[in-house]
């Protein structure tokens, strides 16, 4: 670990009492959701990190329990540090608090986890589909969501699929 | 087909004003099919004659579900997709997700491959500045820059074929090195780009930098201050143009930028101007880098000798059991990679370009998520334009330099 990075984990853990981990040199803090907005505003505001990066999920998949694992990743460019944040999430009606009061990329980012994962984030000004049509069924990046392809269609069955093959017809 | 629902000003009034709702201002539609979008991007514009209200812009028109679909491939299947993300800065992407996987399964890179990828990203990244100097010009009505632009472009993707035998979706970049050597003819048809090139800049220069007409389009237009940037994660030159030193290169230098002499352009304005001059000088840089990297490069292998992960030579595997057992093992299964979850960053045309990779010991990424930087900077679109002109809000669009396969993957 960067010795820079230290006096960040060590202000975080007087404030939050978090557990840390580390892959190949990169640092995660594992937090769980009620801390996340404080630990979030208190990364812009007095360690420095004002950009967040980015923000994903991984689904462990369906049996696991918490099933998502929702990453902040910030990057402060005055120190030039990087850390990222592991916030568990459940399986049964998932959902976060939102941060996109505090770091207004956020707002597309958790847009698009609640698009491909169907995460809620509680007090989102606008939680709408980002990718997918609106009308969409089914959250894509979910490990029990199907990874779709065309029917083929041959000669002999070519009418029966057609029927339910979804394009524009006529 | 689905039917097509009509959507009321009811549900989306929390985007829009109050005088929306009571009909005083009018909200039209831009896009997805429209020129000045750079693609398919589609603007809802709430506009008070010709003033710009609130813009909301609405991505997903080319969601190819790339993340997806990697899922479903082994990491070398995986690495073809990368290209079709930002599709002018292919050879970046490559780079990206090369990186993450040398990261990942600790794969050294030799010295000759590293010299070839600067090289090859360097003139990328000038390639798609070229585009966005082309289109920008034609949005604000200097139509001759886009010749101009597309020529120089030309040599660029034809070094770019040479070495890989394709003109956009090159695939080059691999983990461990490059595909192959670069041929004979590399070095001095790049030598004949460095040379005619600067006096090409010269000529966009005298277009455009001082022409009273460009000027009047663009300074003081779209401010943003250097803290509200970085508050919506932009990156790269829109945020270098608010006076903020980001580099990726420069702060955390990877394939042997540190040993390259160059300087990061800034401006302080934030305003479509000063993106347009951050621009202009990185072409210069950029070439710099490359003239430096083809003066340093040195012989030697273009691939890593570790061949669990990259595939033996095909002469090797004639006279060497080991070979073929590798190569067998390449091609019927790929490798497996340790289970953990990485972050790897690079500095694309348009910004920080990170891949974050999760594996979970398999031969496929159980999940791999692109942070691509056009998706945030488009996100500071309706900030800048409110208040400004619909002719504005094309110059903005243009200066942001999105690609919308980086946006919506």
């Amino acid at each position: 670990m960067k010795p820079e990075l230290e006096s960040t984990i060590k202000a975080l853990n007087k404030a939050f009492k978090i557990k840390t981990s580390e892959f190949c040199g990169d640092v995660s803090v594992h937090f769980t959701a009620d801390k996340i907005v404080d630990a979030c505003r208190m990364m812009r505001d007095e360690l420095e990190f004002t950009l967040l990066s980015t923000m994903t999920a991984v689904d462990l998949g369906v049996d696991n329990e918490p099933r998502f694992n929702v990453l902040y990743y910030f990057t402060s460019v005055t120190k030039n540090l990087s850390i990222g944040f592991l916030v568990p999430v459940s399986g049964k009606n998932p959902s976060l608090p939102t941060v996109s009061g505090i770091f207004r990329n956020a707002n597309w980012r958790e847009r698009e986890l609640w698009d491909l994962f169907g995460i809620k984030f509680e007090g989102h000004p606008d939680l709408r589909r980002i990718f997918m049509p609106d009308e969409w069924e089914g959250h894509p990046l979910r490990k029990d969501y199907p990874l779709g392809y065309e029917e083929p269609q041959f000669t002999f069955n070519f009418e029966e699929i057609d029927v339910r093959k979804p394009y524009a017809k006529e | 087909m689905t039917q097509l629902e009509e959507v009321t000003v009811d549900q989306i009034k929390h985007l829009v004003s109050e005088r929306a709702v009571k009909g005083e201002t009018m909200l039209l539609n831009m896009g997805p099919q429209h020129p000045s979008t750079h693609g398919v991007l589609r603007l809802l514009l709430e506009l008070d004659g010709e003033t710009v209200v609130n813009c909301i812009p609405a991505i997903g028109y080319l969601h190819t579900g790339i993340e997806k679909n990697m899922e479903a491939r082994n990491y070398a299947q995986a690495e073809v997709m990368t290209d079709r993300l930002d599709y002018l800065n292919t050879v970046g992407n490559n780079l990206a997700y090369s990186m993450a996987i040398e990261k990942l399964v600790e794969l050294d890179v030799p010295y000759r491959a590293q010299s070839i990828r600067v090289i090859l990203v360097e003139l990328q990244r000038i390639s798609s500045h070229l585009i966005w100097l082309g289109t920008t010009g034609l949005d604000v009505a200097a139509m001759s820059t886009f010749l101009y632009c597309f020529r120089e472009r030309e040599a660029i993707m034809d070094i770019l074929e040479m070495c890989s035998g394709q003109r956009m979706m090159t695939t080059y970049i691999r983990p461990g090195g490059v595909w192959r050597d670069v041929p004979v003819e590399f070095e001095a048809a790049v030598r004949n780009f460095i040379k005619t090139f600067p006096r090409r800049i010269d000529e966009y220069e005298a277009l455009l930098t001082r022409n009273p007409l460009f000027l009047d389009r663009t300074l003081g237009i779209g401010t943003i201050s250097a803290e509200v940037a970085i508050n919506y994660g932009m990156t790269g030159p829109a945020l270098r143009a608010t006076g903020v030193n980001w580099d990726l290169r420069k702060a955390r230098p990877y394939c042997g930028y540190e040993q390259y002499d160059f300087e990061v352009p800034t401006a302080s304005e934030g305003d479509v101007y000063a993106r347009f001059m951050v621009r202009m000088q990185e072409l210069r840089q950029s070439l710099r880098i490359v003239e430096q990297a083809l003066d340093k490069m040195p012989m030697g292998p273009v691939r890593s000798s570790n061949h669990k992960f990259v595939p033996p030579p095909r002469s090797e595997i004639g006279v060497s059991m080991e070979a073929l057992i590798h190569h067998f093992k390449l091609w019927t299964e790929g490798f497996s990679a340790p289970k953990g979850a990485i972050y790897q960053s690079v500095e694309s045309p348009r910004g920080e370009l990170g891949v974050y990779l999760v594996s979970d010991g398999g031969p496929k990424p159980y999940r791999i998520h692109w942070r691509t930087p056009s998706f945030d900077n488009l996100q500071a679109l309706p900030y800048m334009a409110k208040g400004l002109l619909i002719a504005d809000l094309v110059a903005i669009i243009g200066s942001v330099d999105i690609v919308l396969g980086d946006v919506d993957r």
